[in-house]
């Protein structure tokens, strides 16, 4: 019986890939594998995708009506309840997760460890505080389920190619009725989603406007690169707030990023630090972000990426 | 509604760059600017506007921690809350024990809507909210850049990962302040002065009964690995040359 329970985030019918990272973080702490809990109203193409997942012991399943909509005040009920027969129950640091775990560990009155970027034992994590710029180490005592939700940028997603068993749970508590959904406005892009994007262009204030927003899509095309923004740029409106990355926007690791017109506030470094290369092309010389660039160029976006573009035939 | 309570944390300013103390113990914070935390602020400033338009009668802004901590409660009043409350404390608390205080005070005052921040920018935990809400057994609407009120009830639209979500939550509640839900007021001298003469009650925590004792175990504090020194180039040839020398580019 494994002792790692994962909540499974969920985008429409398809699993989130923070799943399959948190799956790689649970093998760590126990490399026997972890079950994997999908809410849902109609979850079957979700479970499959979970029990695909290398590492994953067991999936398990609660259907109904009322978890169309993952609402946190909903699901924390069961999910704790379900927590009783594991030692850990991990959350992805997304905000599904960041909404979902502190309830849950509220509700089992134990303290939540956020953003997992390593395991050092079995109770002992490391995670980061203060924007990043100190690693902090705690460990939880034995007699306590570990609530914890992973840094999604820290962790691949675990391999596929297994077979786990699919079986459905039912949690009794019953959901509260205060709480209830709306609508949900994304704008369903064509582009790779930031969070598991291999390659993310961004642009920032320098961009200047929602219209010159488009070079760097044009450009992003070529590359099948996801697009970002710093909080600048979605402050002024030039993007959605989905599009921010940075300590409290999104924390993204692709192979390669490349920043337009991005000073480099020490809120958005936070949110790229786990890039593999970090490219940085601005006006000024002496902005921030050519501190932590790999690579470095010092000119107008506007000249350097139709160039780039064209570079790329 | 009669009443919003709003919860300040007392952290190092954002505009300072942190320091991990030689001893691995923690970050350097003597001599160092404190302030609220910029979401609280963006919570207060939500309280306010609230009032302000004649749906609330009175903020009350509450802190938690030591006597330093007046400092920024007294602040907090100067932007307009009425009165204050410091639960006076030494040392870091866990927002669990943070929540358990909060759920004391609530049980008091009955507020009509909670406001904190999302998530303190020293701990970066993003816990308290969450936290508090269970506890309180009540709705929670967190990243919130949206707040509409009606009657018992409150519509919130969500800053979430896949774009912009809208819960409607029936009060009282706990809502999280994101972003762009405001942009807080200055402080005027005035204000400071008049801020002065407003209720600032303390409480110490052994009155209200809660355990604080840490569950979690600090082992050590280091700084982050520092990423080795990059190159600069001087025009897009460069550029693609080293992209192509890392394999990013075919």
């Amino acid at each position: 019986m494994s002792t790692v329970l994962i909540v499974a985030e969920t985008t429409g019918a398809t699993l989130n890939p923070s799943t399959a990272k948190c799956v790689s973080c649970a093998c760590e702490i126990d490399d026997t594998g972890a079950d994997v809990v999908v809410f849902g109203n109609s979850v079957a193409a979700a479970a499959s995708e979970a029990a695909g997942i290398n590492g994953v012991a067991r999936v398990l399943t609660v259907e109904k009506p009322e978890h169309e909509h993952a609402l946190a005040a909903l699901l924390a009920p069961e999910l704790a309840e379900l927590a009783a027969d594991y030692d850990y129950v991990l959350g992805p640091s997304t905000t599904f997760g960041k909404d979902l775990m502190p309830r849950v560990a509220a509700l089992l009155g134990v303290s939540q460890v956020s953003d997992i970027m390593a395991v050092d034992g079995p109770r002992r994590f490391k995670r980061p505080i203060y924007a990043g710029n100190a690693i902090l180490t705690v460990e939880v005592p034995a007699n306590q389920t570990v609530v914890a939700t992973v840094r999604v940028a820290s962790y691949s997603a675990a391999e596929t190619g297994n077979s786990a068993s699919v079986e459905s749970a039912s949690p009794s508590a019953e959901a509260p009725s205060h709480t209830r959904f709306v609508e949900l406005k994304s704008d369903v892009g064509e582009r790779p989603d930031l969070q598991s994007a291999r390659v993310v262009i961004s642009g920032g204030r320098g961009v200047g406007s929602s219209d010159n927003f488009e070079i760097l899509y044009k450009l992003a095309d070529k590359l099948g690169a996801g697009v970002g923004a710093s909080r600048a740029a979605v402050d002024a409106g030039f993007v959605p707030n989905d599009m921010q990355i940075g300590q409290t926007g999104k924390i993204i690791a692709p192979d390669l990023y490349i920043a337009f017109g991005i000073s480099g506030a020490i809120q958005h470094l936070t949110g790229i630090k786990d890039a593999g290369t970090i490219v940085a092309v601005n006006k000024d010389p002496e902005a921030p972000i050519f501190e932590i660039a790999d690579i470095g160029l010092v000119g107008d976006l506007f000249e350097i990426i139709p160039e780039l573009e064209k570079r790329l035939g | 509604m009669e009443k919003i309570l709003v919860g300040l944390k007392r952290v190092v300013d954002y505009n300072v760059r942190i320091r991990v103390k030689p001893d691995n113990s923690g970050v350097v914070t003597d001599g160092v600017k404190m302030s609220i935390n910029p979401f609280d602020e963006i919570a207060l400033e939500e309280a306010l506007r609230i009032k302000e338009r004649g749906e609330a009668n009175e903020v009350i802004a509450v802190t938690i921690g030591p006597a330093d901590t007046q400092q920024q409660l007294r602040t907090g009043l100067a932007m307009g809350a009425d009165r204050a409350i410091l639960v006076e404390t030494d040392g870091d608390i866990e927002p669990l024990t943070v929540a358990r205080i909060m759920l004391k005070l609530l049980e008091k005052e009955n507020p009509g809507l909670v406001l904190l921040g999302k998530q303190a920018i020293d701990d970066d935990n993003s816990q308290t909210g969450p936290m508090l809400a269970a506890l309180w057994g009540r709705p929670q609407a967190t990243f919130a850049s949206v707040l509409k009120l009606s009657g018992d009830t409150a519509q919130v639209t969500r800053e979430i990962d896949a774009g912009l979500e809208t819960v409607e939550i029936d009060l009282p509640a706990v809502v999280t302040s994101d972003l762009r839900l405001n942009e807080p007021r200055y402080v005027k001298l005035p204000d400071i002065m008049k801020a002065k003469k407003k209720p600032l009650e303390t409480i110490p925590l052994a009155e209200l009964g809660v355990d604080a004792t840490a569950s979690l175990q600090t082992i050590s504090v280091e700084p982050p690995p520092v990423r080795a020194k990059g190159v600069r180039v001087s025009d897009v040839d460069g550029l693609v040359a080293a992209l192509k020398d890392k394999g990013l580019l075919n």
